[in-house]
């Protein structure tokens, strides 16, 4: 196996509130090989989103990374200063936003925004071909390169979302998160531009951690599957075994949660009950035992290990570590 | 284009209304105060029927909606009669085209002073939220608008004025025959352009410390205001995205995030500009800067009716004028406004 292109080591962070600590994301790691779409799923809250910004080294104040590694191309990003992580930013990892119709700057103009990230890395293009690039780009992205003089209030939340794509291949990015980047579209064109990524994904060999709560979305696009809950990763596997070979209870509860059209008349939409827990106070040992069908007393007690019960897919509870409990 | 245009009729059509209240409200009210401008403008002691002699003459032994109709009438025709007192018959529109340079001049240096210093402070001080430089700015943004602004402008005297002999204290220029020949009429552009280096040297200096007291007593407000929008901006996503494109935090924070913090504060600016040029009453007094603010305060002791009218007639147009001018540059930053 090659090097990963990216190699998280028990990241953690913290957000110091008024009423104490709170732990967002708490000893995860995981790897993503160059060429693979991950699948982050989880509830609100779970510390997707800040995992995320983690790894631009972009958590707001008073969120800090506490402890852990981030090992990017084989780099520390934790050892980098701030100017080579933001020559970083854009240029390597890029970034897509939940709600496109805020993520552009309301005052600049498409073209601009493209053209403005291009030169800031490679400062040596000129505007006129930076301009040329962002047209070839966009309109394989499917927008007519007139649109780069329109402003983004001229655009539809769709066409905004590919911009922002956009953005990420203009500079030939290595790593794209994207954070919930269908959420705010509606159907149809999130079904649209679900399949844009899909053909960029083959066509690129884009390398993407797709950050969602919608495991269908995941299903559609993700080689690999992150379930996090409560600021801990709970599973990590390929999509297939995650969905027909599921290991943690609460992958189980999310998958049967998803409310499909073909339900079958009478069929109750099965719900996880209880909600996910305050950050501020976690329950003890395994996190996600107050919800838990299959709760023992163990799992009140101790954090379980985690444990790869096959080859590549491996999750943390005691479900399967009872040999070392 | 063609909305814009029917926007600016419209907001052209509307000043009429209100040039016409307010007219006629200060018509009123100088006729109802005290005072009379035949009596001020001529020796106490005159006998009665010299007194009535000239007010017949000036038509004001009129009634007084005979007065009101004539006045509006002259208006109509653009019109500003002539002044009552201290000298009689003196063309008004003329006096007041003679003091308005003095004012702009004045209204302009302090409002770049203003934009400068406040908008600058104010996204300094969102940039570094919560240090010590943001807290001393917060505290500037209070005290210099809580001062008030001819105090300032005595301290400003007698520090650079008296004690250090740095600044000229008073005027716009050391003597007339020193002022650069009349072109715009404004000292300081008028010297550059006959290249009349010591005028400008002149002008400049005598400008200085009236629009410093103007420009920074205004600066606090529009510190604050350029703080808190500039704070409410970089919590937009864009700025995120600007900065997870790599964009250097310079470039983010007065480039993208001033840009959209600004839009409000320009209309705060013109509005500022627009009172500026109604009359910096109190600084113009205090620098016995001879513009229209000095010129209104003194016709009001005269109780020169006419002058008062037509001064009042002119701020609201002006007022007016810059309010559709700030319109129109809002539409030139902001793609999203369309009129």
């Amino acid at each position: 196996m090659t090097e990963p292109l990216l190699q998280v080591e028990h990241l953690t962070v913290t957000y110091e509130t008024r009423q104490g600590p709170v732990r967002a994301v708490d000893d995860v790691s995981f790897t993503l090989q160059r060429g693979e779409v991950l699948g982050l799923v989880g509830e609100s809250g779970c510390g997707k989103s800040t995992l995320g910004m983690a790894l631009l080294r972009m958590v707001r104040p008073p969120g800090k990374i506490t402890s852990g590694r981030i090992l990017f191309q084989g780099r520390d990003l934790m050892q980098l200063s701030e100017k080579e992580m933001r020559q970083l930013r854009g240029r390597h990892i890029s970034m897509v936003f939940q709600d496109p119709m805020t993520s552009l700057n309301p005052l600049q103009r498409i073209g601009d925004h493209i053209v403005e990230t291009i030169r800031v890395h490679e400062p040596k293009v000129s505007k006129k071909e930076a301009w040329d690039r962002a047209a070839q780009l966009i309109q394989r992205l499917g927008i007519s390169p007139d649109r780069l003089k329109d402003y983004p209030h001229q655009l539809s939340g769709g066409m905004r979302q590919r911009i922002m794509i956009g953005i990420g291949l203009a500079l030939n990015a290595d790593l794209i998160i994207a954070d919930e980047p269908t959420t705010s579209l509606d159907v149809i064109v999130e079904a649209q531009f679900l399949d844009l990524l899909r053909e960029l994904r083959d066509e690129f060999n884009l390398t993407m951690i797709l950050i969602t709560h919608n495991i269908g979305v995941v299903a559609e696009l993700a080689d690999r599957v992150a379930v996090m809950y409560a600021g801990r990763m709970a599973e990590i596997g390929p999509v297939q075994p995650i969905f027909h070979n599921t290991l943690h209870p609460y992958t189980r509860g999310l998958l049967a949660s998803v409310p499909s059209i073909r339900l079958e008349d009478g069929l109750e939409l099965e719900t996880l009950s209880g909600a996910p827990p305050s950050l501020l106070e976690p329950p003890p040992g395994c996190r996600f035992h107050p919800r838990c069908p299959q709760a023992r007393p163990v799992c009140s007690e101790k954090t379980p290990p985690w444990k790869e019960v096959h080859p590549g897919h491996g999750t943390a509870c005691w479900l399967y570590a009872e040999e070392e409990a | 284009m063609r909305s814009l245009g029917r926007y600016l009729l419209m907001r052209t059509l509307l000043t009429i209304p209100m040039i016409f209240v307010l007219v006629t409200m200060v018509f009123i009210i100088l006729r109802v105060m005290p005072g009379d401008p035949v009596k001020a403008s001529i020796r106490p002691g005159a006998p009665q029927e010299y007194i009535d002699e000239i007010r017949h003459s000036l038509g004001l032994d009129k009634p007084l909606y005979v007065q009101y109709g004539e006045y509006l009438w002259d208006l109509l025709h653009f019109d500003l009669g002539t002044t009552l007192s201290p000298v009689r018959g003196q063309s008004v529109a003329e006096q007041i085209w003679q003091h308005f340079p003095a004012t702009l001049e004045l209204s302009l240096a302090a409002m770049l002073v203003t934009a400068v210093v406040g908008i600058g402070l104010g996204a300094y001080a969102a940039h570094h939220r919560r240090s010590l430089a943001d807290y001393s700015l917060r505290l500037y943004g209070i005290v210099i608008y809580s001062i008030p602004v001819f105090w300032l402008g005595l301290m400003f005297q007698l520090v650079f004025g008296v004690w250090l002999g740095w600044l000229p204290i008073a005027g716009r220029i050391s003597s007339l025959s020193a002022a650069p020949e009349h072109i715009t009429g404004l000292y300081t552009v008028d010297s550059i352009l006959t290249h009349n280096w010591p005028a400008l040297k002149d002008s400049v200096l005598h400008l200085i410390m009236p629009a410093m007291t103007l420009g920074l007593y205004l600066s606090g407000v529009f510190v604050r205001l350029t703080r808190s929008n500039m704070l409410q901006v970089l919590k937009m996503d864009f700025v995120t995205a600007a900065r997870a494109r790599g964009i250097p935090e310079r470039t983010v924070v007065y480039r993208h995030a001033l840009k959209n913090a600004l839009i409000p504060i320009i209309t705060m600016l013109g509005l500022q500009f627009a009172l500026l040029l109604a009359g910096a009453v109190l600084t113009e007094s205090t620098f016995s800067w001879p513009g229209l603010g000095r010129f209104l305060v003194e016709r009001i002791t005269y109780r020169d009716f006419p002058s008062i009218q037509g001064t009042v007639v002119v701020f609201a147009l002006l007022v007016a004028s810059v309010s559709l001018l700030v319109d129109i540059l809002y539409a030139w930053i902001d793609p999203r406004i369309r009129y």
